[in-house]
Formats: structure tokens, C-alpha cells, sequence
């Protein structure tokens, strides 16, 4: 894991102190609501429905224990005694009050985390493949370049005041599991034919009322220039990206209208230029940052055997847990949606057992994952049975990986001002009525995602079934979608028609999934049946 | 012609009033120019030689279009005044000398030790810009 040097303690700190002197000058009226709003967005403090929320950084979705267990105190502390772990691999809190807001971020800046970023039409926090460093597919660890960015977009002074928000996701596998291509940009790190490191820049994807797939800028960018190139494809957006109209700000709109090609016309010649500049940082910083990331200590020569003969366990364990590059070892993935919970949330107990058990049986590391579950990245497998035995006595034992009840909703109307419908209870609902276990056993894999409002924060493009909360009259309606997917086949759902409330479209997903029983062959996914049989019978079935 | 609030340079203002960029290019002895926010500042390249002072105006504090055309008059080397105009707050001050303003007329005079707590807050930065700040990496490197 990173370590702040002194430079990099000093620079949250200080940030600390600047949001203490603004957040003074906020309550004090030198500053207007309008004036200020910009400044905590900045840090991540919006202003929801009933209170405050401060959302905190967790870059690329790894932490250690002891950070970990700050969130939990910050939960009980400043909050209703919950956190809730974000879309973004972030966590946050929705009862915070203004004037402890400076605390909480003095809290975090002792344990080297902050909320820098966290939103504003400013680069965000920068998200990264949840195995990173223990899936066996990968070139390298994309966390080192994932850093590289952190730096370099944090407190970025040109780019303070961007036409609307820019989400980064950094991978370097084949399998993409952090939905890189439906971000601003997603970086890949790629081998060339010569064994040299480098990364391919996907630019201008995204979801909200507009989603769109990003289209490969360029193939190839030597790691050496990768911030240089970064900062090109930043000041062209800038420039050139539309300020008129929130709802075509973003940089997919640019792509879009000029096209990729002009675009990365563009982007050459600003990076011919910046080339010039002296801005990227030197091989040295590079090799600095990767060093931080090295293998734990694996135990050599560890077993491979697990003892299956608890059926509960074995079910946890095939669902919940994934291969691991070391022999010997696992990926766990602790779910954090139970049946009838509100997926993404953590009670304090609950984060600070997490800690625990993520130092005692994970080398004290932790990672949130964009599906908002929590990873254990280095588990003996000789060690599985005695952490499953502590997941399940704390309510963390759920066994639903990717399946029908690992559902995942923004906070919606219980929570967000800009939320047309709620999306918690259609989660619950939903989890409820498929919780029976041979049920979730026939159907399989099947990603269901669920947003309270167009700006799509609950992913419901990327769904196999999508959810979309409206509202329509004044009364909130919910749109259903199939055919979504992330990952290295990305696709956008498709409206099936008309929408439901909140019971009917219950009753319409469960629809959705009888005529993937009836008809998918062998070893199909809810979403290749799909994909083969296409929209109409499941059309037929659930307006029919 | 418009006052600075802040001027962090030795030399005399320029007395001349600014010009918009369409204007600038016909009339040969003009110093000074504006530019809005929608205007390239690279079209003023071919005249940095005789230009002494660039407004960079910003309607509304959440345009950075402005922040991006600093930087691209320094990175090519402009020498003189550059200043900001329009919607400038304590807040963006310290981002803007980090682009390569020099001079700051905000439409609002802002609170001077506000101002100059904004300022001088920050003893270390992440890049390189034109302001020949050393970045962190550049230090961790020396």
C-alpha cells in the first residue's frame, strides 16, 4: 500500500486547514452559498435532502485496517452510526453536520485519507480494478500509475473549474472489472510487442441521461508520457467542452459531436506541445510509488486443499470467492447486501470488524469494489472457514456474488436531492423476493442495478436488468432495462416499455427472469440468453 | 481601464485599455487585449513580442476556460501582465497564480488577508506549470 511521505501528509493537512478557514468564512457570511458551494464540493460535502454528506476519497478502492476502522469511528461519531461504500469505491456519510465536516477530514488526515475531490466539476477520485495486485490476469498492478494520477490531478490548478465532472478508472487486465470504458477516460495498461508498458486511453464514456461506450483515443501511450498525455486530453475538454447546458458538459458530449478522431487530432497537438513543457514526472517517481505495492509476504508452499463439508460455507465459498495469482490463496469478497439491506452499507460494527479481519487474515489490506462490496485481496486458503465463520456471526456472510440480490442502487430519494424516486426499497424488495436459495442458485449470474434518478449513479445501463426511477406526474415510476453490461463486452441496456411502481416492477423483473429459465441452454447467463433470443419474448412475457 | 486589486509585478501598468481579440489583430500598436472566455488565446501568439498586458476575463468564477488560456500565453513564453477580471474570488487566487497571473481586478474587492492567507497557504504543489514552482515529484527527485 501507498505511504504519504512528508510532502504528501503536508498537502492534506494543509487541505484541511484551507476547507477549516472556508467552512469559517461560510458560517461567518463572507462567503454566499453560491460562492461555497463550489469550494465543498470540492471536499466532497454536499448538500442532501435532510443534512450534510461527505463523501470520502478511498483512491483507487484500497485501504489498510487502520483506515478502515477510522471510517467505522467516523460512522459512530459524526454520524447515525452507518457508512455507505460507493459506485465510485468510495464510502459516504449522509448526516453530517457543516461545522464538524473540518474535524472529520482532520480525523482522516492523521490515517493519510481525505475527501479531496470527492466531487465538483473537478477531477475525482480515481478508480481502479478491485483485484488489483492479486488477479492472476494482469500485465501489472495498475494501482502505481492509479497514484501517478492522484498526485498530479490533485489541487490541479488549471483544471478547478472543468465544465462538469471527470472520472478516471485505471486497470491493467483483459477482464475489466471496473467498468473502465463507461468512465471520462479509462486508462488500460497494456504490454507492447517489445515488452514495453504503456496504456490505452478509452476517452469519453460515461452513464447518466447520455451513456455512452468510450472509443479508444490511442492504442499506446508510453508509460513515460502518461501524465503529459493526461494533461492534453484534460485542456482540450477544458477548452473546448460544452459549457452551455449541464446536461451536455461532459466529455463524452465533445467526443461525440467533434468525433474521435478530430478529438484526438486535438489531443496530439496539445501533447506535441506539452511535451516540450517539462511537466511529467521523472522515471524516478514512477519506481518510487511501485515498490509500495509489492506482494505481501506470501506464505510459500501454502495449501490449496479446502475443507467443503460445511454446506453453507461451500456455497459462500463458491460464490464469494475468486482465484488468486498465489497458490494457495484467495480473493474474498465480503458482500454488503443482505437480503432486504440497503446495499452498500456498513453499521460502525460492522466496518470495524472488517478492519479487523482484514489485518488478521488479508495482510491488513482492504479494497471497496464499484459493486460496493468489500474485498479481502490475500486470503490463505487454509484460513477461508475460520473468516467465513466471523463474516456470517456479523450479518457479513451473504453469499451472492454477482447474482440477482448483490444489487447496486445510488441512495436515492430517502437520501439525495437530485433523486426523482427511491431506489433503496425496490433493492430490498427485489432482494426479498429472490431470496430463497435454489431460486438464486437457478438463475446465476445476473447483474441488477438500480438508479433513483437519469444521472445514472446507480449504473442501471451497465445492468443485465437496469432500473430507472422517474417521475412521472408526480408519482415515482420505474423504467426497466436489459441487455446492460460492463466489463470487456460492454454494452448499454434497453428499455423493454412502458414502466411500473414499485410493486409492479418487482413483478416485472421476476417476469424477466422466468423467461430466462424457460429459455436459456447450457451454461448461459440471464445475459447471453438475452443477447441470443433477444428483447421480444421477454417483452411478450412481461407486458403480454 | 480597469484597476488591479493585486499586482505581483515591479514594472508600471500599462495605461493602455484592452482590446477585444477580434480588434487586436488589426490594429498593429495595441498592448493591451481581453480575452472571453470563448476566444483562443493562441491567436495571440504571433504577437506576444508587442503585447504588454492580456486581461483574461471570467464572467462567472465557475468558467475555467481562463485558467487553461494563462497557461498557454506563459507556456509560449508571454512575458508581460496577465490579468484576471470579472468574477475572481479568494478562493481561486491561488490556482490562477499557479497559471501565470500576475494581476488580479476582481468586479468585488476581496478581503486582503483573506487574500493573502489564500495565497500563501500552500508551500508545495503537485505539478509543473509555467510559474517555476518545483513540483513535489521534483523535490523528492532533486
Amino acid at each position: 500500500m501507498y505511504k504519504y511521505d512528508q510532502y504528501d501528509q503536508t498537502m492534506v493537512d494543509t487541505r484541511v486547514a484551507e476547507f477549516r478557514d472556508q467552512t469559517r468564512r461560510r458560517i461567518e457570511g463572507h462567503l454566499t452559498e453560491d460562492q461555497f458551494k463550489p469550494l465543498r464540493l470540492m471536499n466532497g460535502l454536499y448538500l442532501q435532502l435532510h443534512a450534510y454528506m461527505l463523501r470520502v476519497a478511498i483512491p483507487y478502492g484500497t485501504l489498510n485496517s487502520a483506515q478502515m476502522r477510522v471510517l467505522g469511528d467516523i460512522a459512530d461519531r459524526y454520524d447515525r452510526g452507518y457508512g455507505h461504500f460507493t459506485t465510485r469505491q468510495n464510502i459516504q456519510y449522509n448526516w453530517i453536520k457543516l461545522e464538524e465536516a473540518p474535524d472529520i477530514l482532520a480525523d482522516l488526515a492523521k490515517v493519510e485519507m481525505h475527501a479531496i475531490q470527492t466531487s465538483g466539476n473537478c477531477i475525482r477520485n480515481i478508480s481502479s480494478d478491485q483485484y488489483a495486485g492479486a488477479a492472476a490476469d494482469e500485465v501489472v498492478d495498475p494501482r502505481p500509475y492509479a497514484e501517478l494520477l492522484r498526485q498530479w490531478s490533485s489541487f490541479h490548478p488549471e483544471f478547478v473549474t472543468l465544465p462538469r465532472k471527470f472520472k478516471f478508472a485505471v486497470i491493467a487486465s483483459d477482464t475489466d472489472r471496473a467498468a473502465m470504458r463507461l468512465h471520462d477516460i479509462g486508462i488500460q495498461i497494456v504490454k507492447n510487442a517489445a515488452g514495453e508498458l504503456g496504456a490505452a486511453f478509452y476517452v469519453g464514456g460515461g452513464m447518466g441521461r447520455t451513456p455512452m461506450i468510450a472509443p479508444l483515443i490511442r492504442d499506446f501511450v508510453p508509460v513515460d508520457q502518461l501524465i503529459t498525455y493526461s494533461e492534453a486530453c484534460l485542456r482540450v475538454y477544458n477548452r473546448y467542452g460544452r459549457r452551455d447546458n449541464k446536461y451536455k458538459a461532459r466529455i463524452k458530449i465533445l467526443v461525440h459531436e467533434i468525433g474521435k478522431e478530430e478529438y484526438s487530432r486535438q489531443v496530439e497537438e496539445e501533447f506535441a506541445h506539452l511535451l516540450t513543457q517539462g511537466i511529467e514526472p521523472p522515471a524516478a517517481e514512477l519506481a518510487r510509488i511501485v515498490p509500495f505495492f509489492a506482494d505481501p509476504p506470501f506464505e510459500q508452499g501454502a495449501p490449496d486443499s479446502i475443507d467443503r463439508s460445511d454446506p453453507d460455507f461451500a456455497l459462500w465459498l463458491d460464490r464469494n470467492c475468486h482465484a488468486h495469482k498465489q497458490p494457495g490463496y484467495a480473493i474474498v469478497t465480503i458482500s454488503l447486501k443482505p437480503v432486504g439491506g440497503i446495499p452498500g452499507d456498513a453499521s460502525a460494527d460492522q466496518i470495524r470488524l472488517m478492519a479487523d479481519l482484514g489485518r488478521d487474515y488479508s495482510f491488513d489490506e482492504l479494497r471497496v469494489t464499484h459493486a460496493q462490496n468489500i474485498v479481502l485481496p490475500h486470503v490463505r486458503k487454509a484460513d477461508l472457514y475460520g473468516l467465513w465463520q466471523n463474516l456470517e456471526a456479523a450479518g457479513l456472510g451473504t453469499a451472492n456474488l454477482d447474482q440477482i440480490g448483490d444489487i447496486i442502487a445510488c441512495p436515492g430519494l430517502d437520501y439525495c436531492s437530485l433523486a426523482n424516486a427511491r431506489s433503496i426499497p425496490v433493492a430490498q424488495k427485489i432482494s426479498e423476493r429472490f431470496a430463497a436459495p435454489e431460486k438464486l442458485a437457478a438463475i446465476g449470474e445476473l447483474k441488477l442495478k438500480i438508479s433513483g434518478c437519469i444521472n445514472a449513479c446507480g449504473h442501471h445501463h451497465a445492468g443485465h436488468i437496469g432500473i430507472l426511477g422517474v417521475d412521472k406526474k408526480g408519482v415515482e415510476n420505474y423504467q426497466l432495462s436489459l441487455g446492460g453490461c460492463e466489463g470487456a463486452d460492454t454494452s448499454l441496456g434497453k428499455i423493454t416499455g412502458p414502466g411500473f411502481d414499485e410493486d409492479g416492477i418487482v413483478d416485472a423483473v421476476e417476469r424477466a427472469t422466468d423467461v430466462y429459465l424457460t429459455n436459456k441452454q447450457d451454461g448461459e447467463r440471464f445475459l447471453d440468453t438475452y443477447r441470443r433470443i433477444g428483447m421480444e419474448p421477454f417483452k411478450e412475457a412481461i407486458y403480454g | 481601464m480597469v484597476k488591479s486589486q493585486f499586482r505581483f509585478r515591479a514594472d508600471e501598468p500599462v495605461g493602455d485599455p484592452a482590446i477585444t481579440v477580434d480588434n487586436f489583430g488589426e490594429q498593429t500598436n495595441a498592448a493591451a487585449v481581453r480575452i472571453e472566455p470563448g476566444d483562443d488565446a493562441r491567436d495571440l501568439l504571433p504577437f506576444l513580442d508587442r503585447l504588454k498586458l492580456v486581461e483574461i476575463n471570467f464572467p462567472a468564477f465557475t468558467d475555467g476556460r481562463g485558467y487553461s488560456a494563462a497557461r498557454i500565453l506563459r507556456e509560449a513564453g508571454y512575458t508581460g501582465e496577465l490579468r484576471a477580471v470579472g468574477d475572481v474570488l479568494v478562493d481561486q487566487l491561488f490556482a490562477m497564480r499557479r497559471c501565470g497571473f500576475d494581476s488580479f481586478a476582481p468586479d468585488a474587492a476581496l478581503d486582503p488577508a483573506d487574500a493573502e492567507a489564500a495565497l500563501t497557504r500552500w508551500g508545495d504543489v503537485y505539478q509543473a506549470t509555467a510559474d517555476g514552482r518545483h513540483a513535489i515529484w521534483a523535490k523528492r527527485h532533486g
